[in-house]
């Protein structure tokens, strides 16, 4: 007897223990879940698990956060940079009627295709990393919204600076998706107001292997520089053939190779390849600093690679809205039409009509030395290093 | 057109002629002994390709830096490593299911190509990327005009030659390949004539796979580049020239094979609409050739099928 009344008070007094620890973590505090999806396996995986660990962080860190109003959990679904997986993987976010918000998608022919499942369910989306235009200006859908620029932004810049070098002929190699398409579009019709030439146009399959026969043709032709729209695998595919063949025109690409892959595929050839991205390097960005130490301590496996940071940027504005508005998907909704100046660690981020952040930063950059290199900061633009055939 | 850009076509055709021959045969082997498509195998030319370039990373990191003594160990070991995998997989996957009907094999295969795809890229260490492969052989080059031969390049065609020749040799100059001949014609009787049945077959799958291996490798220096998905098309394509040819004929294989690239590389140069059309353009040509004649443009000697 006086054991078992032993045994009851020690329970007893551990419960109470329990108790007394417990509330400061997780009573009160209602759960809320918020999605992502990317592409985590596949040719541009890298990029996607690096998106997937930054968006991770700003839940993270938000739920250490002892003054936010609910506790956050992150689901995450796989794209496979596929249009008919991601309109899978969008349906299973959507269709949980307990997420509230969700950043998706790295790849654009994804994000197009996933607007309308999104547009349907109601759920409040911020896009993370893919570029084409028209996932935000091809509809009037309330739920999308996007942190980073478009290809739109890139390609004027990109048009106005390659002529500024003094090139004059190109040769556009584009993988056949939105992505590339999107990228060829802009690009020529950029650079035909800024007086450059195009001497022909190849579209490609995402995943050829061989590009000899189009290369010896852009060696037949002669341009100045290969304008080449598509994705880190097959940009280092044709810089390695290009070697080869003895192509020696320049490399310009977009900001789909503009990853730490491209330099590891391409090896030294990598050396002087210019291109483009929106918004500018991670530790150059006004929380560059700020992210990249919390993921450093949270030991990601992973780099967070070139779209962590609007991963991260996306989730937050998510969360902030969240914390403001309750776990509602109307008043996320309409709350994130109206951001405008609000700080982010991408810079100011302010939606137009379209859901698209307005406020575009475009960065140049060529690889020097192993490294994606701001142009501004390069020794090809103090001149101390050329170009392939710059002028 | 200039004759020096023709020569490069004609250059670049001959290499990827070479690559997809070397997948083909593997196919028409398989087909030939034990009557299965195994379409694991352009994966398993991805698992050599990698095995060759781990091999050459962990010969960097002990210090052996003589590209010769590189070039062959890597071959070797790739070889050898991809034909003990594709005896591994005879063994235990084809054989066990040899009287299921043959849709079976084929869906196991096709099943298992995407086990050995996504090992890749799991399990090599950022697998998911483009992997630098390293260029081993001498990359001096020969200019004329506007030809560029490089010397990595013709090394590389002499090899595929002189590995095609060999297996040729083997399958018909020595006792091996009349086993191997004998099985393929016709299983029971070679069983009744002390053929080794079992033997035979695993040889064979190992042949097979070491020279996909082989083309993994070649691949990986021609293009100074590897995937983990570039087995899925090569398989494709592999497949598709193999049957084009005559599935079950060597020689058929290696038409094919060439007969592919030509038409790729016809394709994207001389169709005046975007290159975006030159596989649509070669699978067409071979779509139409498959209903000209339908078992290949050259037939296997004996056909089972009456």
């Amino acid at each position: 007897m006086n054991r078992v009344r032993l045994l009851a008070t020690v329970a007893f007094g551990a419960t109470i223990a329990l108790a007394a620890t417990v509330p400061n973590t997780t009573f009160a505090k209602d759960k809320v879940k918020v999605g992502f999806v990317g592409p985590l396996t596949g040719g541009v995986s890298a990029n996607g698990i690096g998106g997937r660990n930054s968006a991770d962080l700003a839940v993270r860190l938000r739920n250490k956060d002892a003054k936010a109003k609910y506790e956050y959990e992150l689901i995450v679904q796989d794209d496979e940079c596929k249009p008919n997986i991601g309109v899978q993987a969008a349906t299973k976010v959507a269709a949980d009627k307990d997420v509230i918000a969700a950043a998706t998608h790295y790849c654009s022919a994804v994000a197009i295709a996933t607007v309308p499942t999104y547009h349907k369910f109601g759920l409040p989306v911020v896009v993370w990393g893919a570029v084409l235009p028209a996932i935000t200006y091809g509809n009037d859908y309330k739920e999308v919204h996007r942190v980073n620029g478009t290809m739109i932004n890139q390609n004027q810049i990109a048009a106005k600076f390659m002529r500024s070098l003094g090139y004059k002929t190109w040769a556009v190699i584009h993988d056949t998706t939105d992505y590339g398409k999107g990228h060829n579009e802009f690009f020529s019709e950029n650079l035909a107001k800024e007086g450059g030439k195009i001497l022909a146009t190849f579209g490609v399959t995402s995943d050829q292997q061989d590009f000899t026969a189009e290369l010896t043709k852009i060696k037949e032709l002669n341009p100045d520089a290969i304008y080449f729209g598509g994705l880190t695998p097959i940009g280092v595919r044709i810089r390695a053939q290009m070697d080869k063949l003895g192509v020696d025109s320049l490399l310009q690409g977009t900001s789909g190779i503009v990853s730490d892959a491209f330099i590891e595929g391409a090896g030294k050839l990598a050396e002087g390849t210019v291109a483009f991205r929106e918004g500018a390097p991670t530790e150059k960005l006004p929380g560059g600093k700020f992210f990249l130490e919390n993921y450093k301590s949270e030991k990601y496996d992973n780099p967070p690679e070139a779209y962590g940071a609007f991963a991260f940027a996306a989730m937050n504005l998510i969360l902030d809205t969240i914390e403001k508005e309750g776990p509602d998907r109307k008043k996320v909704r309409d709350a994130l039409n109206k951001v405008k100046g609000v700080d982010s660690i991408v810079g100011e981020i302010s939606f137009d009509d379209h859901g698209q952040n307005t406020v575009a930063l475009i960065t140049k950059y060529v690889t020097q030395d192993g490294k994606w290199t701001v142009w501004e900061d390069s020794e090809y633009a103090s001149g101390k290093r050329k170009l392939a055939r710059q002028k | 057109m200039d004759i020096g850009f023709l020569a490069q076509y004609l250059i670049n055709g001959l290499m990827l002629g070479m690559i997809y021959a070397l997948v083909a045969v593997g196919f028409t082997l398989f087909f030939g002994v034990l009557d299965v498509i195994k379409f694991s195998h352009g994966d398993v030319l991805t698992v050599g390709a990698f095995a060759g370039l781990a091999t050459y990373l962990g010969l960097q990191a002990v210090g052996i830096s003589n590209p010769a003594i590189q070039i062959l160990i890597v071959v070797i070991i790739a070889t050898t490593s991809v034909a003990g995998l594709g005896a591994l997989i005879a063994r235990y996957i084809v054989m066990p299911i040899r009287s299921a009907p043959p849709l079976n094999t084929l869906l196991i295969t096709l099943m298992l190509g995407t086990v050995l795809r996504e090992s890749v890229r799991l399990f090599y260490p950022q697998g998911a990327n483009p992997q630098s492969f390293p260029s081993l052989l001498p990359t001096q080059s020969l200019t004329l005009g506007n030809f560029n031969l490089r010397l990595d390049n013709a090394i590389m065609l002499i090899a595929g030659v002189m590995v095609i020749v060999g297996v040729q040799f083997l399958l018909n100059r020595t006792k091996l390949g009349l086993a191997i001949r004998a099985v393929a014609q016709d299983e029971e009787t070679a069983k009744t004539m002390g053929v080794n049945f079992t033997l035979v077959v695993l040889i064979t799958f190992a042949l097979g796979s070491a020279l996909a291996a082989f083309g993994g490798v070649m691949n990986g220096l021609y293009y100074n580049e590897v995937n983990f998905g570039m087995g899925l098309l090569l398989g494709v394509i592999g497949f598709s020239s193999a049957i084009v040819g005559g599935l079950g004929n060597i020689y058929g294989a290696i038409l094919g094979g060439f007969l592919f690239a030509g038409l790729q590389t016809i394709g994207a140069v001389s169709l005046p609409f975007a290159s975006a059309y030159k596989d649509v353009f070669a699978f067409a040509i071979v779509i139409a050739i498959m209903a000209w004649r339908p078992t290949g443009l050259i037939q296997e000697k004996i056909s089972e099928r009456v």
